[in-house]
């Protein structure tokens, strides 16, 4: 390989690739510790700014069980209708988890997409802007083509993975060509596909015939994925789990995803064991750009059967955390996943039923973010950090020993 | 040092802790009375992506709901969504909680509200800003004419320009936004028609149907910059069609009156002077829509058992749409302006002067 056209490759020996790797493949546990504090973080907060706590509060001395009683329900009914809106409740038995299910399924896709890129080192801001390209892509094969039953919904996911895996794998591309860094580049992809799409949706294209707002026609009913009839769950959740069972696969069985892993832990030594870093990165961003281009499909031939501008709503976004709280493992994304999707769908009905805002499951999952990031936080709370302190004291004096 | 800093830390948790145990020393209510009026009856409301505080319509809507709940004693469930994929869990919340009207925003609700009306024909919905091709029976659209009062604005907004040009903009260009700039164009059209002038209009094209658009409703710092630019170019009234990024223009009309400039503002959705008070005293008039008082007597009505599926549509003559006072500049606007405009105004409800846009309601 001649000088020029050497691959850049980042220097592994920076402080910054540490801590990129134990944010994104840390161990389970401060996940699992982390969506904990979270929640009863939230729970104060929905308590402290309830409007009962706050006039109960004005006579706290007088009657002081009114506040406590206030404080108490306003934390707990809140939980409560988020659970009853997202796994069980009495009148509709478990049709909130099939919603569950259905809100999770575009969150997966694109969460593997973030974690596969992770997996390979790379920081994947991008699954916003390949969501959105592969959901326009799938949708204009959904409404301006017509075509037999299966071979449609075929199609319609064909394009859509294929509509992201070109906008990841041009990022791909230009960082292994020239050395640009994925995040930036991710984030001007990004806004690249939102006006893009902006700019579509006012074209006489997109646009449904005899409207003036900018909604493109409904796709066609063989573009769609089959619902399970009484619920909005659709086959495109199966999507979802082989997709996950694929990357499982992909990263711990094939030739290539063992390529992707050895580039995410050291670019410089996967090369010199002859592995191609470039063809690496730019496979990497594609598949991940795919995944995400799943998502799309899921929005577009799943739940909204229309494109619009806000169809990606903050999807692309939510995954980053997604693939973060998932450690950037397949199943590990696949269930947390389902977690946000059950967020999502329970505070739909903790909204309506005790008029909590749904900004505090933001809230929520932004925490949850937080403390991944920053483990020996979570570690501190419940008093792990200690342990390891000695342990890492005993090892360092037996080193010293030696 | 640390010593002191704690203590100086410990007297200041000390009088925090007293201020709120202070606060805290008031009497405890009575038990409340329960509440009088029609408490079977609910009325709900989902927003759309902009959610209830975008000082337009969803707002609006809103305090309709609100009024009516205060006014009449029903019930009220909102939803506010934060995406699009919100839109029919949002509905389908709604419809697990018994509401008895359904008040939907936008047209992005469209097709859900259609999808939940036909699931569930004996509940009523209504939508603002949208109207379907084939009526549903048991969805109310509530659209508006807005173009007649806009047209007021424009024909307003060119009599009180010094520099002979005036300017527009809208947040995403869609019928709801370029009604309001179609008007605008039209007035201003009006004016140099009638007077034999020459005002210009920048940043709206009527017949090309183009013109400037920030990208969305939030970015005030475009709707600053843009109208900087408008500013620049030798306008000196503008009107923003884009919610919250209106309050951006009005940051910039405020600084370039500061360097010398004589610029005003044109509000919409609602009389400015009263909800962005920040900027009333360069807010020349307002182009407003009652959404607040349709979305109350539509859930009035139908709480007594009136409902019909007919449109509403906000127009001069049931002041569904409306041209605010000018207030602050009631004095600067000429008696022979305002006249004029109470005749053109005349004029539009008799319908001897029609005023036409692409995105008119049907």
């Amino acid at each position: 390989m001649s000088e020029t056209k050497a691959p850049v490759v980042p220097d592994p020996k920076k402080p910054g690739n540490d801590l990129f790797k134990s944010i994104t493949q840390g161990p389970g546990l401060v996940s699992v510790l982390g969506v904990i504090v979270a929640l009863v973080i939230g729970g104060l907060l929905i308590a402290v700014t309830d409007e009962k706590v706050g006039e109960t509060a004005a006579y706290l001395f007088a009657r002081p069980s009114d506040f406590f009683s206030a404080l108490w329900s306003a934390g707990t009914e809140s939980y409560v209708a988020l659970f009853n809106g997202s796994i069980y409740n009495s009148s509709q038995g478990f049709a909130p988890l099939l919603e569950t299910l259905t809100v999770s399924t575009p969150l997966i896709c694109a969460g593997l997409g973030v974690a596969l890129a992770f997996r390979a080192g790379m920081f994947n801001i991008g699954a916003q802007g390949q969501l959105i390209i592969g959901a326009t892509m799938a949708a204009y094969v959904g409404f301006a083509w017509h075509l037999p039953v299966v071979v449609h919904l075929l199609l319609v996911i064909v394009f859509g993975l294929l509509g992201g895996a070109l906008w990841g794998g041009l990022v791909g591309l230009l960082k292994a060509r020239t050395g640009a860094h994925e995040v930036i580049l991710t984030i001007m992809f990004n806004y690249v596909a939102l006006y893009l799409l902006d700019f579509l949706m006012n074209t006489e294209a997109f646009r449904r015939p005899g409207e003036t707002n900018p909604i493109s026609p409904i796709l066609d009913a063989n573009a769609v994925f089959p619902a399970l009839p009484g619920s909005r769950l659709h086959l495109g959740f199966l999507m979802a789990v082989l997709l996950t069972m694929g990357v499982a696969w992909l990263l711990n069985r094939s030739t290539i995803g063992f390529e992707f892993r050895a580039v995410g832990h050291n670019p410089h030594a996967a090369q010199t064991a002859g592995v191609n870093v470039a063809r690496s990165t730019i496979l990497a961003m594609a598949f991940a750009g795919a995944l995400a281009g799943a998502a799309g499909v899921a929005q577009v031939a799943g739940t909204e059967k229309v494109l619009t501008a806000g169809v990606a709503g903050s999807l692309g976004f939510d995954a980053i955390t997604v693939a973060l709280l998932g450690r950037s493992t397949p199943w590990g994304t696949f269930f947390a996943g389902l977690l946000f999707g059950a967020f999502r769908a329970g505070a739909v009905n903790m909204q309506i039923t005790t008029g909590t805002p749904i900004d505090i499951v933001l809230v929520v999952q932004s925490l949850i973010v937080l403390f991944i990031a920053a483990p020996p936080l979570v570690k501190a709370i419940f008093g792990l950090n200690r342990k390891k302190k000695r342990a890492s004291a005993t090892e360092s004096t037996q080193a010293g020993a030696k | 040092m640390r010593i002191v800093s704690r203590k100086t830390g410990m007297a200041a948790a000390m009088i925090g802790i007293s201020a709120l145990a202070l606060t805290a020393c008031g009497a405890a209510p009575e038990e409340a009375a329960p509440k009088a009026g029609n408490p079977d009856y609910t009325g709900c409301i989902v927003s759309d992506s902009g959610g209830f505080d975008d000082q337009s319509f969803n707002e609006s809507s809103y305090r309709g709901l609100k009024n009516a709940e205060k006014d009449l004693g029903i019930k009220m469930q909102e939803a506010e969504s934060k995406s699009n994929a919100d839109f029919a869990t949002n509905l389908q919340g709604m419809m697990n909680n018994d509401c008895d009207l359904t008040v939907t925003i936008g047209f992005l609700l469209g097709d859900a509200t259609k999808k939940a009306a036909a699931e569930n024909p004996d509940k009523h919905f209504a939508i603002v800003d949208f109207q379907y091709d084939e009526p549903i029976k048991n969805i109310k659209p509530m659209i508006y004419d807005t173009a007649q009062a806009a047209y007021l604005a424009g024909y307003a907004a060119a009599a009180s320009s010094e520099t002979g040009t005036v300017a527009t903009f809208g947040g995403v260009k869609i019928p709801t936004v370029t009604i309001f700039m179609d008007g605008f164009a039209d007035g201003v059209a009006k004016f140099n028609e009638d007077k034999g002038k020459d005002v210009k209009l920048l940043g709206w094209n009527k017949d090309k149907q183009d013109g400037t658009f920030t990208g969305d409703f939030e970015k005030q710092d475009k709707g600053k910059q843009v109208t900087s630019n408008f500013i620049a170019s030798g306008a000196d009234v503008i009107m923003p069609v884009a919610g919250p990024v209106g309050k951006g223009a009005g940051a910039a009309v405020k600084e370039a009156n500061k360097g010398g400039k004589d610029a005003k503002l044109v509000w919409v959705d609602s009389d400015g002077y009263l909800t962005a008070p920040d900027y009333k005293d360069v807010m020349l008039t307002s182009v407003i829509k009652t959404m607040d008082k349709a979305v109350e007597d539509l859930v009035t009505a139908d709480s007594k058992g009136e409902f019909d599926a007919t449109p509403y549509v906000g127009t001069l003559e049931n002041t569904g749409v409306a041209l605010a006072p000018f207030h602050d500049f009631d004095s600067k606007v000429s008696d022979e302006t305002k006249s004029e405009i109470e005749a053109l105004k005349a004029q539009i409800i008799s319908g001897d002067l029609k005023v036409e846009s692409p995105s008119s309601p049907k």
